[in-house]
């Protein structure tokens, strides 16, 4: 349970995702926290400290105590502040957010990461995986508000990285992987994310 | 109601050895249906459209993919017998934590240590060595990965004890020498009897995987 003199400092870095969704968690539970920004081409030594196994951010070190893994940390974050859920109380529908979140990372963002690292036609092959990916997300959003349902939730979270990661990525690198056409819904999700107090505090926009 | 639970699966996966294990200790019934890989059922495709993998655990008709979150889910419905997750939050995450290194980090170089011969095959091994030690210094003194009480990493390990022989075999290396602590705390798990009538038989493993090999191409 969380105490008055709780001490919560993240290790983090601006442009991660994986960063931002405890800060949208934590902002969510009104926790305040510190935020540490990390070199990681010169890594501090308390990041390798606090994170020895894979010497990655975002590290969460509450009391002194770390956790590491973003997707471990927003679910210890919500079992310890209890207040605003972000995952829903049913062991069901807990199983299929937990499977959702895994699918982002482990797909989604996978093969995202081979769309900004190939060129030419691997590239091409790429973003049609990417999106073959996407069209289940696609699928999940159609009569929803946020993947969570009415509110924003545990997915809608972790696919914060869909939103502000790959789809302003993709105007860097100069390739549109979501094209609105094509994924309406996610389009419309976005939107919906924007309208936030949380998602503009987190990810301000940037014009 | 009457629960209707119902596990694809493949006999060797060390996935589906979890959520046979974590059934087993919750005590729950389950109707076991035996999936072929190479030619997947319509009830596979169905049940795991994203994936199309073992293991699927079918409860009351819904799915649930994805075998540490088949453990997790097992543990959060059937909350009462031998719990497998901590609740304080901090030693749940550490839980969390250890079982997730065990997917991203052993599974992968098991791979390459079956697979064709060659660099691949001893960087894999290097790999899975260091990952095993990783995990023994993260096991300590103690008896299980969560202290006294046989849990969730133990379950999210366990599975690969059966592949241990062939590994051994194809890698050129003795787990028992290089992290005598990891194997001394198998023996121990071996002795539930929920390990012991799920995981596969370490011998048929290892007639299984040279048969697999050719079944993929690799020799
Ligand atoms: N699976 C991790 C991914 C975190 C991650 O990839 N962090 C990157 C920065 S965005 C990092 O720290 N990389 C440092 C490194 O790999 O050396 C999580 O969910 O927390
Ligand atoms: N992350 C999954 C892995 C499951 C997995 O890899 N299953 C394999 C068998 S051990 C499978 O069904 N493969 C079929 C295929 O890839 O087509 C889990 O933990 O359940």
């Amino acid at each position: 349970m969380a105490e008055r003199s709780d001490e919560v400092k993240l290790l983090g870095m601006w442009a991660s995702p994986f960063s931002r969704r405890i800060e949208i968690a934590l902002t969510l539970k009104g926790v305040p926290f510190e935020f540490s920004e990390q070199d990681i081409t010169n890594k501090s030594p308390l990041l390798l400290l606090s994170n020895p196994v894979h010497k990655k951010i975002p590290v969460l070190l509450h009391n002194g105590k770390p956790i590491s893994e973003s997707l471990v940390i927003l679910e210890y974050i919500d079992d310890t502040w209890q207040n605003n859920p972000i995952l829903p109380q049913d062991p069901y529908e807990r199983a299929t957010a937990r499977f959702w979140a895994k699918f982002v990372d482990e797909q989604i963002y996978v093969s995202a990461m081979k769309v900004v690292g190939k060129i030419g036609e691997e590239r091409d092959a790429v973003v049609e995986a990417t999106r073959d990916l996407l069209k289940s997300l696609e699928k999940e959003l159609v009569g929803k508000d946020f993947l969570g349902g009415k509110s924003l939730g545990f997915v809608d979270i972790v696919a914060t990285l869909v939103a502000f990661w790959l789809m302003r990525t993709e105007e860097i690198v100069g390739v549109k992987v979501v094209p609105v056409e094509m994924f309406p819904e996610i389009h419309r999700w976005v939107k919906n994310l924007l309208e936030l107090g949380v998602i503009k505090k987190c990810y301000p926009s940037r014009r | 109601m009457a629960d209707e639970v119902i596990l694809l699966n493949y006999w060797p996966s060390m996935f589906g050895t979890r959520t046979m294990i974590a059934l087993a200790e919750k005590n729950i019934k389950f109707d076991y249906r035996e999936q072929d890989l190479f030619n997947k059922s319509s009830i596979l495709l169905e049940m795991n459209p994203v994936h199309k993998k073992i293991p699927v655990l079918i409860h009351n008709g819904k799915p649930i993919c994805e075998s540490l979150i088949q453990v997790e889910y097992i543990d959060e419905a059937w909350p009462g017998k031998n719990p497998l997750l901590p609740s304080d939050p901090y030693q749940r995450a550490q839980a969390k934590f250890w079982g997730d290194f065990v997917d991203k980090k052993v599974y992968g170089p098991t791979r390459l240590i079956w697979g064709p011969k060659g660099e691949e095959q001893e960087a894999g091994a290097k790999e899975f060595i260091e990952m095993l030690k990783t995990l023994e210094s993260e096991l300590g003194d103690k008896v299980y990965f969560g202290g006294e009480t046989f849990g969730y990493v133990d379950i999210a390990l366990i599975g690969f004890y059966s592949w241990f022989d062939v590994l051994e075999k194809f890698g050129n290396f003795s787990i028992e020498l290089e992290c005598p602590k990891l194997i001394a705390w198998a023996k121990r798990c071996v002795k539930r009897e929920s390990v012991a009538k799920s995981l596969p038989v370490s011998e048929e493993i290892t007639k299984f995987v040279p048969e697999l090999r050719k079944k993929i191409g690799i020799e």
